[in-house]
């Protein structure tokens, strides 16, 4: 039985509600979850119910890894060894507003897992653009016009300021590898601190029928648009390489966040990818 | 055993006699020595607790929201720009209603960047749901904490709590101070043993839920009845704390001495207290601001006719000091109140001395004074 009870409020095909349920598969229920604000809290937390079956504890939009790191400070204290810390939030309470707490947590090295999971832009206030949007993405902050192509940056690579603190593990997973996605996460609770990004589609925010998030997130993957690795102790390994790499057009042109896009655009983003797939390889210094 | 120490030592004192888990806070004049205080006693293992050396205020707060949680007792200690970083997560830790406390060194705000005292930050957090204890010596900044930590985590309370002590005034100033044995005060504190709501893989329960409109106020309206019922356990504490120790702190003192009164908080009552014995006035110690002690201040006022409030702090564009306006609302509904004048004085750390207070009471007394001034 899920550790996440359904009736929840999330969205029909909601990518992050695929990636806890997969999350909580692997972690087992001797964990404490530290959630930052966002769209996982509202909905699955609405008093008097909660769809959580392991101990869970609010946290503001930018604070859960410091949270996180006071109750491992607590289990440290009171002597348990054995319960997992996990601190979890979308791109924008992880890899925006929440950063300075992530980045403290991992630097002070606290036995916690930050979980991040990716739906490239502030759903939870309707879909506007974080530092983890793609370029080229249209949001409600970023929208495309005479002046402007939509979202004007790349997307922030997060995992590799992750990998700076020199942690034990640092990873990227999809929901459409769930067994990986498990196998990362199970590894993420072993290798404390730990940083796990999960891509996780949004049929709302990206434009798409909410029978097609497992088909876009696997897309994503097969085109390059997203990358499935570890670093394991400063070593990049395990770079997943799909059968056949497709190109991003055909991830692109299945969401309306992107269909404003020209050809040119769509060459910068296909010599993005490419030129991110040959960094790749590069341990970190 | 009596130390010359300072507030900074006064307060580290009373935290590590009191036991804390963990301990999160990060340096800022005038606060520093209470952390660097605490980092020595970890280091030499005179105190046993987890001392995260955490990012940023912002990160204290967070990090000790987490481990009372969690469900031990925790501390933090901030001032000023300090407090002011930490003014969301206030919300949350009183709203999560978690027992934690913490020492503020009362500093002005920027800008201009100031590194002295008034009270401007902490009274600033006025209405983040924690409750406010004043010290006018190192003593009371000891006894204080401790207390603290009692009414915290009373179950009727469960609302975190600041200890503000006057940056330099307190905090870099020696007093002599009657510290107890470690065990008494330890047997005082008792240990904290969370009853209801904290993190347990074994009995998992979602805490901080989002709630509804219709859920909302219900909690913020509990809250503001446990901040009510905590007056009464602060006076228990506080007797309890008598009793055993032989010291006392009444949410509002009074010393009878006239129709004339001066009003005041923290370390400035030492000043006021000797105008007003040489000035047959009376004097008004306010020790507690949130829960605000209305009744006893109404009681206390019953024989005065003209109260001197002077405070180190405003509300820019209310044209009185917060405790000024405060007290107005206080005795509105009364008949018989009396007439008060505010002055606004030490900003930024600018002394207010004996012979200040002094030439504030000849200018009521003589009748020139304005109902607010700043006494620039």
């Amino acid at each position: 039985m899920s550790l996440l009870a359904p009736g929840h409020r999330t969205c029909s095909g909601c990518g992050p509600a695929i990636a806890i349920r997969n999350i909580l598969e692997a972690t087992g229920d001797d964990i404490i979850i530290a959630n930052a604000t966002g769209c996982l809290e509202v909905t699955t937390t609405p008093y008097p119910e909660t769809s959580w079956k392991v101990p869970w504890v609010h946290c503001l939009f930018e604070n859960a890894a410091a949270v996180a790191s006071g109750i491992e400070s607590a289990m440290k204290a009171i002597g348990n060894t054995k319960t997992k810390v996990i601190a979890l939030g979308g791109d924008g309470g992880m890899l925006d507003i929440g950063f300075q707490c992530v980045s403290g947590a991992l630097e002070r090295g606290h036995k916690i897992s930050v979980i991040c999971y990716d739906n490239e832009a502030y759903m939870n206030t309707g879909v506007q653009r974080s530092g983890s949007t793609p370029y080229g993405a249209s949001t409600t902050t970023s929208p495309p016009g005479k002046m402007s192509i939509g979202n004007d940056t790349f997307k922030k690579d997060v995992v590799a300021i992750a990998a700076a603190h020199h942690i034990p593990y640092v990873a990227t997973a999809s929901i459409a590898y769930p067994a990986d996605l498990k196998a990362k996460v199970k590894k993420a609770l072993e290798l404390q601190p730990s940083f796990l990004q999960i891509h996780s589609p949004c049929p709302v925010g990206w434009g798409f029928d909410s029978s097609k998030t497992i088909e876009i997130a696997k897309l994503a993957v097969d085109s390059g648009a997203w990358n499935l690795f570890e670093i394991e102790n400063n070593q990049v390994k395990n770079i997943f390489k799909p059968k056949e790499t497709k190109p991003v057009a055909e991830y692109l042109k299945t969401q309306k966040r992107f269909k404003h896009l020209k050809p040119e655009d769509i060459a910068k983003i296909q010599s993005w990818i490419d030129d991110k797939k040959k960094q790749l390889v590069c341990n970190i210094p | 055993m009596k130390s010359v120490i300072t507030g900074s030592r006064a307060v580290a004192e009373a935290v590590r006699c009191s036991s804390p888990k963990v301990i999160a806070s990060y340096p800022i004049t005038p606060q520093t020595h209470i952390t660097e205080e605490l980092a020595q006693m970890v280091a030499s293992g005179d105190l046993r607790a987890e001392y995260v050396k955490v990012e940023s205020e912002f990160g204290a707060i967070s990090c000790v929201i987490g481990s009372s949680a969690a469900g031990v007792r925790s501390f933090t200690a901030s001032s000023s720009q300090g407090l002011a970083l930490m003014h969301e997560p206030l919300f949350a830790a009183s709203g999560m209603r978690l027992p934690i406390v913490m020492a503020v060194a009362n500093r002005a705000l920027s800008a201009p960047i100031n590194i002295w005292n008034d009270l401007q930050d902490s009274i600033s957090e006025r209405d983040t749901g924690w409750i406010q204890l004043y010290c006018e010596t190192n003593q009371e900044a000891f006894d204080t904490t401790v207390q603290a930590f009692s009414v915290s985590e009373n179950k009727e309370v469960l609302l975190p709590s600041m200890v503000c002590l006057d940056g330099f005034y307190l905090t870099h100033t020696v007093e002599p101070v009657d510290i107890p044995k470690t065990e008494e005060i330890s047997n005082f504190v008792g240990e904290y043993k969370p009853e209801h709501a904290y993190l347990d893989s074994k009995r998992p329960m979602t805490q901080g839920s989002f709630a509804y409109p219709e859920y909302y106020m219900q909690f913020r309206k509990q809250q503001e009845t446990a901040i009510q019922a905590s007056k009464e356990v602060i006076r228990k504490e506080d007797k309890r704390f008598g009793k055993e120790f032989g010291r006392s702190y009444p949410l509002v003192e009074k010393v009878e001495g006239g129709t004339d009164c001066i009003l005041t908080v923290g370390s400035l009552v030492g000043n006021a207290r000797i105008v007003a014995e040489k000035e047959k006035m009376s004097l008004i110690k306010l020790k507690c601001l949130r829960p605000f002690p209305a009744d006893e201040l109404i009681k206390a006022v019953d024989n005065v006719e003209r109260i001197i409030v002077i405070e180190k702090d405003t509300s820019i564009g209310l044209g009185s000091g917060v405790i000024a306006s405060e007290l107005r609302s206080a005795f509105y509904n009364t008949s018989d109140k009396p007439d008060i004048y505010n002055f606004i004085a030490g900003l930024g750390g600018r002394d207010v001395t004996v012979s200040d207070v002094k030439s504030m009471v000849a200018r009521v007394r003589s009748g020139k004074a304005d109902h607010v001034e700043w006494w620039m």
